[in-house]
């Protein structure tokens, strides 16, 4: 692993809606190291994808604003860029992919149009140039004839061979870091996996880093070299993914992974996370995820729980750690 | 053990139809020659990836559907030829939960009506005693008795799959089909569904088709197992058999597909070229040739026939044709 390529601090972003304010994230810090896999596991709501979009600054202001924080990338704080500045770096140096490629790709336009402009605004080369750059990415992909492809509209394609084609425009400009929001999650399992490892092959490749947005742990599990848990806004645990899996050290994500139906074990009675996840216009006080939680203590409904390390490398915010760890 | 529902041979093709008058072109060969049964407290998981016909299946069984060809016997009686009054009163029988809550109840009925609208149809029960049993069912699904004067909107998700499991077990059927109850929901949510699903089977000894995409989902739900592939099952078998010993080799390709979440098990991904045709247009001889990195000639030429290869095991692969 190598140097820091994005750094995350005490970010907080709100969303001002007529119910209310809705206090999505809040001092949410992570870093994403050169060339890693980075997981961002957390069920519908918490924040996941709000966190990678506020990397891009695709925040819509209003009625979101992000109220506090800083996201350096390469040293840059991305929240203080001009908008002409921002422009420069989408697509080019942080690109995203995104859940449904049918929506993200513009249905008037063939694929080949969407991903030459891509090339030609940010690598300042000629349309035959970027031709030839779109093919080759194309074929990195395993798309069946790229030339072909190029030429098509996006209903013309499937979902995998779409969500290739997304993958093979976002990564024509080489960049250092993509933002992957549920990728695969569309997809059926069988095109997942095929999505999966072409995904890998080409950033291992290339060594860009990879925020993974996912909900599906089993992903996770597959693809990631460390691991971030969300929930209700908050951070709950980062860690190495070996170490996530084989000792969580937060209740939430014990309960998230013995939660989960099994095809690699035998059959018992799923452990429940009793309760469903808060709405984030009135989150409970102190830790979001007290009134679930089985090992509750005396300051969990009143403090928001600092990050701790209690291993090298493991953070968790959780009271539990409190008293033996540095904090 | 007499099935409690059967179905044979079951085929449904949907008509795609184009332009001003509406011609018809082609054929949409959703289901394609289906049999199987379901006994008495057993759970038979249907898994097959988007668009193999799985959904249409349930529907035929319920009658939702007509089929084009084959039947669909519950306890003898040939379901699709049934009308009227005899059909409601078999309904009653068969139930059905939908993937999406959110979609499946009335936004505008209270939760007594949503639930109790089933007693009334059926005659079943009215007015004070219907109220009664909505909140007797709503306490069994885990939900409060108070919450008969609800509307779903105030309800969470995980809740509201909750009230259409009461909905579907407040006529107190025989055979319910489940279908992707929990695709909607959270990993969290899922599980408290999935254990209330399988509670209250073991109480009442309902049978279940439980459709999924989800193998884990599946495996943890069901007695035995059928894998679908464009509008045919191309393998039944008992859980563990199917699992120890997956003989298709799409079952294998699905079970190799399948991310485990344990990073010390990470294996070769794909397993799998191309996407699943489209069921319009399908491949000549086994539907699944094109993709099969078992394929041999004869594969493209002629479709395999349906197998025992081991004792209640059974494939439709000319791997084992001889």
């Amino acid at each position: 692993m190598g140097a820091t390529l994005l750094e995350i601090k005490d970010l907080a972003v709100q969303f001002f809606t007529y119910q209310g304010t809705v206090r999505a994230l809040e001092g949410v810090s992570l870093t994403v190291q050169q060339g890693e896999i980075l997981g961002l596991v957390g069920e519908t709501g918490c924040g996941k994808s709000v966190l990678a979009r506020c990397v891009l600054r695709l925040i819509a202001d209003p009625p979101g604003k992000i109220t506090a924080g800083e996201i350096r990338f390469k040293g840059r704080d991305l929240l203080k860029l001009g908008r002409r500045e921002i422009r420069q770096i989408r697509g080019n140096e942080i690109s995203m992919i995104f859940q449904e490629p049918m929506s993200s790709l513009n249905p008037v336009f063939t694929v080949g149009n969407q991903m030459m402009e891509v090339v030609i605004l940010h690598q300042r080369v000629g349309r035959d140039e970027a031709r030839r750059i779109c093919v080759d990415m194309l074929r990195q992909v395993k798309m069946p004839d790229p030339e072909q492809v190029l030429a098509k509209y996006p209903h013309e394609l499937s979902g995998g061979m779409r969500q290739r084609a997304m993958i093979a425009m976002e990564l024509a400009c080489r960049p250092d870091l993509l933002l992957a929001d549920e990728p695969t999650t569309a997809l059926d399992v069988t095109v997942q996996a095929q999505v999966l490892s072409i995904l890998e092959e080409l950033t291992r490749q290339s060594g860009a880093a990879v925020l993974f947005i996912s909900h599906d742990l089993g992903v996770i599990a597959q693809l990631c070299d460390r691991v971030a848990v969300m929930y209700a806004g908050h951070i709950a645990e980062i860690a190495p993914v070996a170490e996530l899996f084989a000792s969580p050290l937060h209740p939430y994500t014990s309960g998230l992974l013995q939660a989960i139906p099994r095809i690699d074990e035998g059959k018992a009675a799923l452990k429940v996370i009793p309760g469903a996840v808060p709405g984030l216009i009135d989150p409970p006080r102190g830790c979001r995820f007290h009134p679930r939680c089985g090992q509750r203590l005396a300051p969990c409904d009143r403090e928001v729980p600092a990050f701790l390390e209690p291993a090298p490398g493991h953070c968790v915010a959780c009271h539990l750690y409190a008293s033996g760890g540095r904090g | 053990m007499e099935p409690v529902i059967e179905v044979r041979d079951l085929v449904k093709y949907f008509p795609i139809r184009r332009g001003f008058l509406g011609r018809r072109v082609d054929w949409l060969k959703a289901v394609d020659g289906v049999s199987f049964a379901v006994h008495p407290g057993e759970t038979l998981g249907l898994v097959g990836e988007s668009g193999c016909g799985k959904s249409t299946v349930g529907h035929l069984m319920l009658n939702l559907l007509k089929p084009d060809r084959g039947v669909v016997r519950y306890k003898n009686l040939d379901l699709s030829a049934l009308r009227g009054p005899e059909e409601r009163r078999v309904r009653r029988h068969l139930q059905v939960v939908f993937q999406d809550p959110q979609s499946s109840l009335d936004p505008r009925m209270l939760i007594k009506k949503t639930v109790g609208y089933p007693l009334e149809v059926n005659r079943i029960a009215r007015g004070a005693e219907a109220v009664a049993r909505v909140k007797a069912m709503l306490a069994e699904v885990g939900l409060n008795e108070e919450h008969v004067y609800r509307y779903p909107h105030e309800f969470s998700g995980g809740q509201r799959q909750r009230i259409g499991i009461a909905r579907a077990l407040i006529t107190e059927p025989e055979f319910i089909v489940l279908d992707e109850p929990t695709s909607a929901l959270d990993v969290s949510v899922q599980a408290q569904i999935l254990n209330l699903v399988g509670d209250l089977q073991q109480k009442r000894g309902y049978a279940y088709l439980f459709i999924s995409h989800d193998l884990s989902v599946i495996k943890h739900m069901s007695h035995r197992i059928a894998v679908m592939y464009l509008g045919i099952i191309v393998e039944t078998a008992r859980k563990e058999d199917l699992f120890q010993e997956p003989l298709h080799p799409y079952t294998c390709a699905l079970l190799a597909a399948l991310p485990l979440p344990d990073p010390t098990k990470r294996r070769v991904r794909a397993s799998l070229q191309g996407d699943v045709p489209s069921p319009v247009h399908l491949p000549p001889g086994c539907r699944f040739h094109p993709r099969c990195p078992q394929r041999m000639e004869i594969c493209s030429l002629r479709a395999p026939d349906g197998l025992e290869v081991l004792p209640g095991h059974w494939t439709a692969c000319h791997k084992y044709g001889n």
